[in-house]
């Protein structure tokens, strides 16, 4: 079923084949996308089908290219890049800024104080339940299961209000900057957030009782989309989508960044429990753990957060790194984000760019699609989880 | 009924055009009524509210819908076959609608006392697909197309379980009457207070029951087996070219079954009209009432499927059909006609 070796396939029709009947069967090309309901976004997926079956699967991309890179360089002012890194992936913002800005900071030399540093920390990983409580609803909505989206979502509503009461957007933050914050948080951030810790840790339990171990949603997912480990690897898959074939590989541990060298958590893997280990619900149920596994980081970092701490280093207005480059990676709740910055003492970045994990993730679309039914294509990508926004930047 | 319109109406055709116009009426009203009620149980089973803003709790959601609908353009796509698009959703109609003239909705009113009831009424439902797969066919586009395929072998499938069903229920009534099989289901015979309705007649009654039920949702391509619209998939299945009031014909269609289905399910199990506080609440109109309340029950149930579960895949649809309730309707068959022998 899996052909890593196999290229971008040009789409030739098998001639029409006689079935011995007197009927004829040929195979079918059929558009799936830019306008259909479940390829989140605006992916184009070319797929020829013989019957419901798959037989080639070709992604095509680039309906929301914006220039990131060529914007970020003419834009004169490293701060302003920044909005756009929010709108590359834009339902898990908090973590595309953190690693512009620890990128940048790697490349000015900056050292922010504990305090910045802990509420970075919890903002990512708000934002990386919440990216990940919309990854699980929606997946569900492909599947299906409309409840479990809207269950969802009330819960990343309450992490977008105290997004809000700290940045006043919901959805595009600007709220991690070069040496620091924006602003500081609200004085009620810690027990707003400690509450939402307590109110959301039954309801995983809950969403678990509803979707994940439902008979009709497992027959869906396990056993579909199977993505080996090697074939991962050789993808260059990471995020949620790798640990669900069992890798063990979380930037927060292996290459850490930030304090994150500081907490306890597990890396959740996919074990194959429910069919085979890669599978669609493996890699929904690494996001599900993961939830739980970032809940006890926010929760160790708010017992150690320190009270006091200027939020903004003393930068210059207009950021002139040094000249060099960087290449600094972080874990997005979608896998590996790094960023790739040149530097020539100017106003703005020489060159820049973003290797998205939505992108490398989307890649191996093809190679684990052949055989599949049109349904389970919706699984699939659903489990893969892309962000149009990143993948074409 | 009959009678009492000509009583004071001129005999002829204006009765006999009053007296089939009632079942109309009837799934108009409920449509209206069930499309509002669905967004209410969803919206209530998702922690929000659904319509708020249309009158009191948004009772008039769907009116509102149904006048924006009218006004849509009547859009055919270019290459489509004009003739069948626009066809299919009137015949889909026509079949559920036709339907209802074997369903006894109370004890003074029958649209026609046909001696093989349940007989057309499986037969004329069977012509819903036909209209699908004309939809799907007619509106050039490969998704309907899909969606459309899909329900034939559904429809074709999950007739087989519905039927064998409804035979072992025969098999107890001895006929094929609606009529007589909701007259033999009057008084509380069992354990002294259980109304003598046929789902109380032998354990194997609920099985069947239960198999019924999950043909009819089948039947009615609900939620889990509503692959023939399923629009995270098929965007919009055989209804993905139509708009405007033809799209609004397939959606009463949908609601129009899941009331005859649920009141042919009714019949056969739950006594019809009959109350269930055996001469309490008694007489024609509250037999309306009653029949219509229990159908309302069922349909109630189907929402809240609707708005739990999620899809089973194609091939998943198929395996449930001929592996598991077929060879269980059968098996149940035999078993009530066991029972019948001894008993």
């Amino acid at each position: 079923m899996t052909d890593v070796k196999e290229k971008g396939p040009e789409v030739t029709l098998t001639l029409p084949a006689d079935t011995g009947n007197g009927l004829k069967t040929q195979e079918m090309i059929i558009n799936m996308g830019p306008q259909h309901p479940s390829t989140h976004g605006v992916l184009r997926m070319e797929l020829t089908l013989n019957g419901e079956i798959v037989t080639k699967a070709i992604p095509h991309i680039g309906y929301l290219h914006r220039c990131f890179e060529k914007h970020s360089e003419a834009m004169n002012d490293y701060a302003k890049v920044i909005p756009y890194v929010d709108r590359m992936d834009y339902v898990a913002a908090m973590n595309n800024e953190l690693g512009y800005a620890i990128a940048m900071e790697r490349l000015m030399d900056i050292r922010v104080n504990d305090r910045v540093e802990y509420i970075r920390v919890i903002m990512a990983e708000l934002q990386r339940v919440a990216s990940h409580l919309l990854a699980i609803g929606t997946f569900g909505l492909d599947i299906g299961a409309f409840t479990p989206f809207l269950y969802c979502f009330i819960e990343r509503e309450k992490i977008l209000d105290i997004f809000e009461k700290a940045s006043g957007a919901r959805l595009l933050y600007n709220y991690i900057w070069i040496g620091g914050l924006m602003n500081d948080v609200p004085a009620d951030f810690k027990s707003d957030t400690a509450a939402f810790v307590k109110s959301f840790r039954p309801k995983i339990k809950e969403l678990n009782d509803l979707l994940s171990m439902n008979r009709i949603f497992i027959d869906r997912t396990a056993n579909i989309g199977v993505l080996p480990e090697k074939v991962a690897i050789n993808y260059g898959v990471s995020g949620p989508s790798l640990r669900g074939s069992g890798v063990k590989w979380d930037l927060r541990r292996d290459d850490p960044y930030s304090i994150y060298d500081r907490f306890e958590f597990d890396v959740i893997v996919g074990k194959g429990e429910m069919g085979t280990l890669g599978d669609c619900w493996d890699r929904y149920i690494v996001r599900v753990w993961e939830m739980e596994e970032s809940l006890k980081i926010i929760e160790q970092a708010l017992d150690s957060m320190p009270d006091d701490g200027d939020v903004q280093e003393a930068i210059p207005k207009k950021i002139r790194p040094p000249a060099g480059e960087i290449y600094c990676r972080t874990e997005t709740p979608r896998g590996e984000l790094g960023y790739y910055i040149i530097s020539d003492k100017s106003t703005s970045p020489y060159r820049i760019k973003a290797r998205a994990p939505s992108f490398v993730n989307l890649s191996v679309l093809p190679a684990i699609s052949i055989g599949a039914m049109v349904a389970d294509m919706v699984a699939i990508i659903g489990s893969i989880d892309i962000v149009l926004g990143e993948v074409d930047r | 009924m009959q009678q009492f319109l000509e009583s004071f109406l001129p005999a002829g055709p204006l009765v006999v055009f009053v007296f089939s116009i009632i079942p109309l009426m009837i799934i108009l009203v409920y449509a209206l009524f069930a499309i509002w009620l669905e967004r209410k149980v969803a919206g209530h089973m998702q922690d929000r509210l659904g319509p708020m803003r249309t009158g009191w709790h948004g009772w008039a959601q769907t009116i509102a819908d149904l006048l924006k609908m009218i006004q849509k353009e009547d859009i055919v796509p270019a290459k489509a076959d004009r003739f069948l698009f626009k066809l299919a959703p009137f015949i889909a109609f026509a079949a559920s609608y036709g339907a209802f003239v074997a369903i006894p909705l109370s004890s003074g009113y029958i649209g026609s006392m046909i001696d093989v009831g349940v007989f057309y009424i499986v037969a004329i439902t069977s012509l819903l697909s036909v209209s699908i797969i004309m939809a799907g066919w007619a509106s050039n586009n490969k998704w309907s197309l899909l969606g459309a395929m899909r329900t034939a072998a559904q429809t074709v499938s999950y007739e087989v379980p519905t039927v064998v069903t409804i035979l072992s229920v025969i098999i107890v009534t001895g006929t094929l009457n609606l009529m007589e099989v909701t007259e033999m289901q009057t008084g509380n015979a069992f354990l002294g207070f259980l109304p003598s309705w046929l789902i109380f007649h032998s354990p194997f009654m609920v099985i069947a029951f239960g198999l019924f039920f999950i043909a009819t949702l089948a039947e009615a391509h609900r939620v889990p087996f509503d692959l023939p619209e399923s629009e995270s998939e098929l965007v919009g299945g055989y209804q993905t070219e139509y708009s405007g009031m033809r799209w609004g014909l397939f959606m009463l269609t949908e609601y129009a079954d899941m009331l005859l289905l649920s009141l042919v399910g009714v019949t056969l199990f739950f006594g019809g009209w009959n109350s269930p506080f055996g001469s309490f609440m008694e007489g024609p109109l509250w037999g309306a009432f009653w029949m219509l309340l229990k159908g309302m029950i069922l349909v109630f149930v189907m929402m809240w499927l609707r708005w739990t579960l999620p899809r089973l895949r194609v091939d998943q649809l198929m395996n449930l059909c001929w592996k598991y309730l077929i060879p269980l309707s059968f098996v149940n068959l035999v078993l009530i006609a066991l029972w019948e022998m001894i008993f």
